[in-house]
């Protein structure tokens, strides 16, 4: 079944063989029909009854099964309140459900696949000082230059990479969702993209070589703790130098 | 009773408490073995200082509450020279304050100026001794001394020389010519505008010519940021809509307030901010800044394609791109 469940992500546009075409096809409607049920429950009463969109959330026709992956598999859909930016959180379905989900959501148009285990290998295929370079270019005026996110306009912020997986940044690279834009395959190329997933996933892994990292901001928090706790220290000794001994 | 007003009489200067130090040899003992306790644990310090430098490896990495994962190895070398220095410099303090002598001594101030016969003697020292080395007699050594001091004086002023030279148009111009493809950066790939989605951005710089090389300071005026919309999102003058090339346009990154990358593009609001004083340029009307410091809207590039169908530059930008600078005409 989740051999089954994961082939459904990938068939779309990959052309498959044709042997095992008609199981593939059983256990996709199998799992867009669970899908259904799921959006009709938990999706439908903003995105409408046929994923048309309504007042309050855009038509998920033609999205494509990498959208609800990215989308739901993050736990930013569905959005626990209606503000500025839907937040990462812990997903309300299980991959399985996300999984028929996805399967509904590509059934309705064709859009953009979820990338499988054999594209996302960014360690065989990704160069991370290439990926560097690539960040910085494109990625760390809104993400930081750690990866650590920023603020935007209005409310809206750049969210940490720290606990992005390779397959949620591959999404939301092709994807551009909310207010991040789309990075193309001509202008990003998918080995490119693969570098900056592993230069993220080097930036994840990277201990504290100097200390307490102070969330690698930069100087708003080294200058907030100094201005604190070191002027505070200081002004403490100098009282205490000049009070006389009893 | 007079009601005249008496003045206030000196109250003198308060009497000297003495310490408990100074009167209980109890007590002196305690603060002797406090200071002691300070200096060893300044000792017990320097100990973790270098004992952390010979055992623990360079490698070691260990898990801290609040800190994260931290080199160890830094992290225990930094502590003992902090422990060391600060219990040393706190016993120190705290045994002068206790057990070093505490007298009260008055020192009074004495005049500034110098006894009348010993400014006499200086006058007279002088005077001699400037009749002595003939000053007065021999011109020649006298403005021979004074050319060579001038000169030496007004030597710093030569190194005027080295705010400039004057930047001529470079300030004006950048590498973006007629016909100049667009290519990624990094990556200097040709782009054509089926690469680009709806919604989707490139850094993008001028394609180098044949022996050309790019150079920090042509990457600061050159680097241009591509983004496509609907086309029918667009709200521009007839002229600026053709600058772009179905839904794609192009602007300068350099922020026409103080020069930043201006490169955080909100797909949804189609607004672009500066990172550095949240300037706000609002993209489909040709980038005009809806908040924050900047004066002017980024300058757009007018782009099309070329025969081959890659895109490429209309035309050089129309005005500077960047900060103002006082011989900007705009």
């Amino acid at each position: 079944m989740v051999f089954a469940l994961f082939m459904i992500g990938t068939t779309f546009s990959v052309a498959n063989a044709t042997t095992r075409q008609s199981a593939t096809t059983l256990a996709r409607s199998a799992a867009v029909d669970e899908g259904r049920q799921i959006f009709l429950k938990g999706c439908s009463s903003c995105h409408g009854l046929n994923a048309e969109g309504g007042a309050i959330a855009p038509s998920l026709i033609g999205v494509g099964a990498a959208d609800v992956d990215f989308q739901v598999g993050t736990g930013r859909m569905p959005m626990a309140d209606m503000t500025v930016q839907a937040m990462r959180k812990k997903p309300a379905y299980t991959p399985d459900q996300v999984a028929a989900l996805a399967a509904y959501v590509a059934s309705l148009s064709p859009g953009p696949a979820i990338p499988s285990a054999d594209v996302i290998n960014y360690e065989r295929d990704g160069n991370t000082a290439q990926g560097g370079e690539l960040f910085r270019t494109n990625c760390a005026m809104c993400h930081n230059f750690a990866g650590q996110g920023g603020a935007l306009s209005q409310g809206k912020f750049a969210p940490s990479l720290m606990q992005a997986t390779p397959t949620q940044i591959y999404e939301a690279l092709v994807l551009g969702p909310q207010s991040m834009p789309v990075f193309s395959d001509k202008i990003l190329t998918p080995t490119e993209k693969l570098s900056i997933i592993k230069w993220i996933k080097a930036a994840q892994a990277e201990p504290a070589h100097g200390g307490a990292s102070l969330g690698r901001v930069g100087p708003v928090t080294e200058g907030l703790l100094i201005w604190t706790l070191g002027l505070g220290l200081l002004i403490g000794i100098a009282v205490w130098l000049a009070t006389k001994a009893r | 009773m007079s009601h005249e007003i008496e003045p206030i009489s000196d109250p003198g200067l308060p009497d000297h408490v003495h310490r408990a130090t100074d009167t209980n040899p109890v007590a002196e003992k305690k603060a002797e073995r406090q200071v002691a306790i300070l200096f060893l644990l300044s000792a017990v310090g320097t100990i973790l200082f270098i004992a952390s430098y010979i055992f623990i490896p360079t490698t070691e990495f260990i898990f801290l509450p609040v800190m994260g994962t931290t080199n160890a190895h830094e992290l225990f070398l930094g502590l003992g020279l902090a422990l060391a220095l600060l219990f040393m410099g706190l016993g120190a303090v705290h045994w002068a304050k206790t057990l070093m002598p505490d007298e009260e001594v008055i020192a009074e101030r004495h005049e500034f100026r110098s006894e009348e016969s010993d400014r006499e003697d200086f006058v007279a020292t002088v005077k001699e001794r400037a009749a002595a080395a003939g000053l007065g007699r021999r011109s020649l050594i006298k403005r021979t001394l004074g050319l060579s001091g001038g000169l030496l004086a007004a030597s710093p002023l030569l190194l005027l020389r080295d705010l400039g030279p004057l930047p001529k148009n470079q300030l004006q111009t950048t590498s973006w010519k007629t016909g100049t493809r667009l290519v990624t950066d990094p990556g200097n790939r040709a782009i054509k505008p089926s690469d680009l989605e709806v919604g989707a951005v490139a850094q993008v710089l001028p394609q180098l010519l044949p022996g050309e090389e790019r150079t920090l300071n042509n990457i600061g005026k050159d680097a241009v940021l591509l983004i496509r919309l609907r086309p029918e999102e667009f709200e521009l003058s007839p002229e600026r809509l053709s600058w772009t090339y179905e839904g794609i346009i192009a602007f300068s990154k350099i922020c026409s307030h103080m020069g930043c990358a201006v490169a955080l593009y909100e797909q949804q609001t189609k607004h672009l901010l500066c990172p550095c004083h949240q300037s706000t340029f609002d993209v489909p009307r040709a980038a005009k800044v809806i908040f924050g410091p900047a004066a002017r809207p980024l300058p757009q590039l007018a782009i099309t394609i070329d025969s081959e169908g890659y895109l490429v530059a209309q035309k050089p930008f129309t005005e500077p791109v960047g900060p103002s600078f006082w011989e900007r005409s705009s």
